[in-house]
């Protein structure tokens, strides 16, 4: 560093001093690096503040809980109840959790523990891809592939298992919550996965060894030691998933059916918080009242997310401080 | 071991059963790795399939014609509208996140504002990303800044919003990566440490910050929702930024549904195009963090 023979080359100041004029970059950098982190928090503030604002018009038709828990979205009539895209929103994250999770965290397992290591970096890779194609893709692919192959399959579940609670329908429509729920699982794979293999890898070797040592299979092993262990961190990826089925748009918007009436059966159409949005703000734009149900919808679905999250950091963190090791998201969660 | 019954117990091999379970449960493991393949596999298959022979020379250089009849044209606008509106998102939000990843990493530590950020920078990445749209479309087309309503740079904002925190979080993890004694080395030779900063710790951390960013616009580029209503869909290709610009995903989004068969194949035809656009600024990142990680420099 050419810097180190500045401060002797000065003469009379003390050795190890600098010049006030030398020191003038550093005060830039700090104050523009400092100035950068604050306007990032009060873009956020202004953010939220807007969309609280923008949404009062609405809340102050409906209440705040009429907004969010009445049964009735109703545009023609001007009622706004978002219950039905509230529950929607419910109905098909839980299902992606239900469909994605278990899958996710097997995947992980196999990855860290059973998988050839000579394949595991490059199915790494692949599993990561899932994450790369985008959401409309995933849209198209599920309207025109999914939606028909499936729909003989759902017909003879619905008919065959009509007992059951939520299943019984006469005819399956082509759109509906489950083929919502399934895209979204697909969706939130390689979060949930990318992470939880993080967790997984944080097990210590001495406790795997300790289990095999004691004559544990290798199944018997990881299902008494390393997901115990991992728990945490695999619930945390989980609620990470969830954040993002609950806000995800555009593949939901193509195949949950645009019906604003919450149905009785999870292969019945439905709407989401997202989709509605998606699909009627631009009839939405000169309709003041319409415009700022929406823009509540969008504020209720942050506040989701947000506690979705909120939980979902707390487990990665503390599952963190256990392990001493930071865990970072593979596929930029 | 001491006690013989002891040992003798515990190293009697695993019962049939056990040995059962072990088996069927690695078998399931295998499986649910498969199943979790099959959907990227069938994705991959049937868009080339049902868009490979919409790949034809027109198809990158004509606009979309939006006659009900006849030919419907390419996606030219649409190629070009997802370069610029991403391209210009990248351009802003890459330099502010490595920013605030800086601030949190060399000046803010543990201190409050610190926390403070980190917490909101994590939040922000939870929002989705419809809502980052909607609050686009409030402040910057209702109030038509830059004399426009929709436009381009908008579009551009609503997905610097969204890669900001990818950014700032995956840049955070690469210059803590950064080995101290390197900082201190520096910094002992007397270096000022805005030097230290630009010289030292910022090209040692180059690799996992590209890695981020590459993911950070990969992940922008695939985004329909927020540019629904800031740049819209239209037809014609533009390079000012300060007017409606069409993009790959709004254009596949736009087609799909349509009862005419040479728009659906126009859809899957964008889809390949934005597949691998992605696929590759992916593979790049893939490619880049692993060659690195082989190095240990990260």
């Amino acid at each position: 560093m050419e810097a180190a023979t500045q401060p002797m080359s000065t003469g009379g100041r003390p050795q190890l001093g600098r010049s006030p004029a030398s020191r003038l970059p550093d005060q830039i950098l700090r104050l523009g690096l400092t100035a950068i982190a604050v306007a990032v928090l009060a873009l956020l503030a202004y953010f939220f503040v807007k969309l609280a604002i923008e949404s009062r018009l609405v809340f102050e038709e409906e209440g705040i809980l009429g907004f969010v828990f009445a049964n009735n979205w109703n545009v023609a009539a001007s009622i706004y109840g978002a219950l039905p895209l509230v529950v929607g929103t419910l109905i098909t994250s839980a299902l992606a959790l239900l469909f994605g999770v278990p899958v996710a965290v097997a995947v992980a397992v196999f990855l860290t523990e059973l998988c050839p290591k000579r394949v595991r970096g490059s199915l790494t890779i692949v599993v990561d891809l899932l994450a790369a194609v985008p959401s409309v893709v995933y849209g198209l692919w599920a309207f025109y592939f999914l939606i028909p192959k499936l729909k003989p399959v759902e017909q003879w579940f619905a008919d065959t298992f009509h007992f059951l609670p939520f299943v019984a329908i006469d005819s399956v429509p082509g759109p509906n919550y489950f083929i919502a729920g399934l895209v979204l699982a697909i969706m939130l794979l390689p979060i949930v996965c990318a992470i939880s293999r993080e967790v997984l890898a944080t097990v210590p070797a001495d406790l795997k060894e300790a289990s095999l040592g004691l004559g544990l299979t290798r199944w018997e092993m990881i299902r008494t030691s390393m997901l115990p262990y991992a728990r945490r961190g695999i619930v945390g990826a989980s609620m990470l998933g969830l954040g993002r089925a609950i806000g995800e748009t555009i593949a939901v918007t193509i195949v949950i059916g645009d019906s604003p009436i919450l149905g009785h059966s999870i292969f019945g159409q439905g709407y989401t918080l997202a989709a509605v949005i998606a699909n009627e703000f631009n009839e939405a734009a000169a309709n003041p009242l319409h415009k700022s149900a929406l823009i509540a919808a969008g504020l209720v679905l942050f506040v989701l997310t947000l506690l979705v999250n909120s939980i979902a950091r707390l487990a990665v963190m503390r599952s963190e401080r256990q392990s001493g090791r930071p865990i970072s998201a593979g596929g930029g969660v | 071991m001491e006690s013989g019954s002891l040992s003798a117990d515990l190293l009697r091999p695993p019962s049939p059963r056990r040995r059962r379970t072990d088996k069927a449960m690695r078998a399931l493991m295998w499986t649910a790795t498969g199943i979790a393949l099959v959907p990227l596999v069938l994705v991959l298959y049937y868009t080339l399939q049902k868009g490979i022979g919409a790949l034809d020379a027109e198809f990158f250089t004509t606009d979309p014609t939006g006659n009900f009849l006849g030919a419907q044209g390419g996606v030219k606008s649409a190629i070009l509208g997802t370069i610029e509106i991403v391209g210009f998102a990248a351009v802003v939000a890459v330099p502010l996140g490595i920013g605030v990843a800086l601030y949190l990493t060399e000046y803010g530590g543990k201190g409050r504002l610190a926390q403070a950020v980190r917490f909101f920078v994590d939040v922000m990445t939870g929002v989705p990303s419809i809502v980052f749209g909607l609050f686009i479309y409030l402040v910057l087309v209702l109030a038509g800044t830059g004399g426009s309503t929709f436009a381009g740079w908008k579009g551009s904002a609503a997905l610097a919003l969204l890669m900001l925190p990818i950014v700032t979080r995956s840049s955070e993890v690469a210059l803590q990566l950064v080995p101290n004694s390197l900082r201190e080395a520096a910094l002992a030779l007397g270096a000022p440490r805005w030097k230290v900063v630009v010289r030292v710790v910022l090209p040692s951390a180059a690799s996992g910050i590209v890695t981020g960013a590459l993911l950070a616009v990969a992940r922008a580029a695939g985004e329909t929702a927020p540019l629904l209503f800031t740049a819209t869909i239209v037809k014609a290709t533009t390079f000012n930024l300060n007017q409606p610009m069409n993009s790959l995903p709004a254009q596949i989004f736009q087609d799909l549904k349509q009862p005419n068969d040479e728009l659906v194949e126009r859809a899957w035809g964008a889809a390949i195009t934005l597949i691998a656009m992605i696929l590759l600024l992916t593979l790049i990142a893939k490619v880049i963090q692993r060659r690195s990680r082989a190095k240990g420099a990260t």
